[in-house]
Order: structure tokens, then C-alpha cells, then sequence
């Protein structure tokens, strides 16, 4: 049986001929914006987190087992691809952690105006980035 | 006159918001809105203590992080760490879910797995800090 909500996508174009409505947004028609590319970013760099969480988990659970499985998770995150997810991971973090100060500003009624938010987003961006790189420094520093 | 039927008492006695609460797309939402806020507030120290944390025991060995985790203080920050962690993550993930699984089963099927998933990790998280902390 067809969905009743059907009935709401019938339409006709313009020469008068029935179609399917298309449904709204076209997010493909809008061009990038930095509101909305840092939008989806956040959510992106969420999902990724939670996906490296099985890193930090690994981690401690190899930490609460044996030397052998430490050596191994160990072994791995000194290896190339580990730097790499490490280094991603780090990224995501600070970026994840800035711009979620920058929503908590917002949910406090602050930082609306157009100016604002193109100026925090900024400067999210960049903070994330020095946070990124000095966060990697000082891990290779203390190691 | 006669007295009102059950259904007609009903619809007298509940207020217009009474009626309206409850018939949106997800049935509620504050609960979820404020509980993504709270851990991310609570996440914002607890994540900076975190990385410091963590950079300060680079490359530690197993011993090294054991005796660091198994402090009291560490222990503790832990699982508040582990807690809003994974209840954050669990609040986000089910919003993505929400968003881009379509189809009812599917979409409580992906809910249900996704759920089961992080509650695992968080406990398993959760035991290795205990087992550190108990064991020294």
C-alpha cells in the first residue's frame, strides 16, 4: 500500500505535467558557507571521535591486562598508521572541543550576530589547529 | 442532562499543552538536549585533564600508567571522564542516527546496536580503571 504521505509529493511543473515534488533542502544547490561547512564539521569530528574511542579503550583495557597486550597496543600506536589515527584523533578533539564551547556560547544567547559567528568560527578554526599542533609537540616531547 | 462519557471528561480536563506534549517526531527532547549539555560542560575540564594527562605519559610503560591511573584522584576523574564520555557520545550518535537512518525498523535496529555498543565500551572502560585502582 503507498505511504498517505504521498499524496503531499504530487505536484506539476511548470509546462502543467504531474510529478513527484522533490522534497527540500537541496543542500547541493546552497554554495559552502563557513556557518554550515563548520556545521556538518562538528558532527563529522563527533563520529570520528567515537569511532577513536575504541583506541582510548583499547588502551586502557591493554593497561588493566597484561604487558603483553599493552606492548601491542603500545606497538601500534608508535607505528605509522597509529600516528596518523593519533594525529587525526587530536585534530578532531580540539576541533570538537572549541567549537562545542562555541555552541555552549550560543545556548547562553551570546554570539548570534552574523560578524560573531563568522568571526568565533574563525577563530575556532585556528584555535584548533595551534591547540592540534602543540598537542602533538609536547607528546613527542615527553615521550 | 446527562453526565459526560469518559472520553468527553477527558478531553475537558486536559489542558491544550497536556494533549500537544508527547506527538512530536521523537516524543521528547529536553531530556536529551540538556544531557548532551551537561557532559559537554562537565567534558570541557575533565578532557583538558585528560590530554595532560595523557601527553605527560607518552610512551609511558604499562607499570607507568598503571601506577598513574590507579592514584585515587586519577581513578576518580576517570570514570567521570568514562561517564560523560560515553553518555555524550551516546546522546550524539543517536541524533546522527536519527537524521540519516530511515526506515523504522532499520532505524531502531542501528539505535539498539549502537546503544548496546557504547554501554559495552563504557563498562569495559569503566572495569580497567577499577581493576588498576582495586589491584594496587
Amino acid at each position: 500500500m503507498a505511504d498517505v504521505r504521498e499524496a503531499l509529493m504530487s505536484g506539476r511543473n511548470s509546462e502543467g505535467a504531474r510529478v513527484r515534488r522533490p522534497l527540500s533542502p537541496h543542500l547541493q544547490v546552497y554554495r559552502p558557507q563557513i556557518t554550515s561547512t563548520l556545521s556538518i564539521l562538528h558532527r563529522v569530528a563527533g563520529v570520528a571521535l567515537a569511532a577513536g574511542t575504541l583506541l582510548f579503550v583499547w588502551w586502557l583495557a591493554a593497561a588493566a591486562s597484561s604487558d603483553a597486550a599493552f606492548a601491542l597496543a603500545a606497538a601500534f600506536m608508535g607505528s605509522v598508521v597509529g600516528w596518523v589515527v593519533i594525529a587525526g584523533f587530536t585534530l578532531a578533539l580540539w576541533y570538537h572541543f572549541c567549537n562545542g564551547l562555541r555552541h555552549l556560547w550560543w545556548d547562553i544567547g551570546r554570539g548570534f550576530e552574523l560578524t560573531e559567528v563568522h568571526a568565533t568560527g574563525k577563530l575556532v578554526v585556528g584555535a584548533s589547529v595551534v591547540l592540534t599542533v602543540l598537542t602533538l609537540i609536547a607528546g613527542v616531547a615527553a615521550r | 442532562m446527562s453526565n459526560p462519557t469518559h472520553s468527553q471528561q477527558a478531553a475537558i480536563m486536559r489542558s491544550m499543552l497536556g494533549r500537544a506534549r508527547g506527538l512530536g517526531s521523537a516524543k521528547s527532547g529536553t531530556g536529551h538536549w540538556w544531557g548532551q549539555r551537561l557532559t559537554a560542560v562537565a567534558l570541557v575540564p575533565l578532557g583538558i585533564w585528560f590530554v595532560v594527562g595523557a601527553i605527560a605519559h607518552a610512551g609511558a610503560t604499562r607499570a607507568g600508567i598503571e601506577h598513574w591511573i590507579s592514584g585515587p584522584m586519577t581513578a576518580t576523574l576517570m570514570l567521570a571522564l568514562i561517564a560523560c564520555l560515553f553518555q555524550h557520545m551516546q546522546l550524539g550518535l543517536q541524533v546522527v542516527i536519527e537524521d540519516y537512518v530511515h526506515g523504522e525498523s532499520c532505524r531502531v535496529a542501528t539505535l539498539l546496536a549502537m546503544k548496546a555498543a557504547t554501554a559495552l565500551l563504557a563498562i569495559l572502560a569503566a572495569l580497567s580503571v577499577l581493576k588498576m585502582a582495586l589491584a594496587g
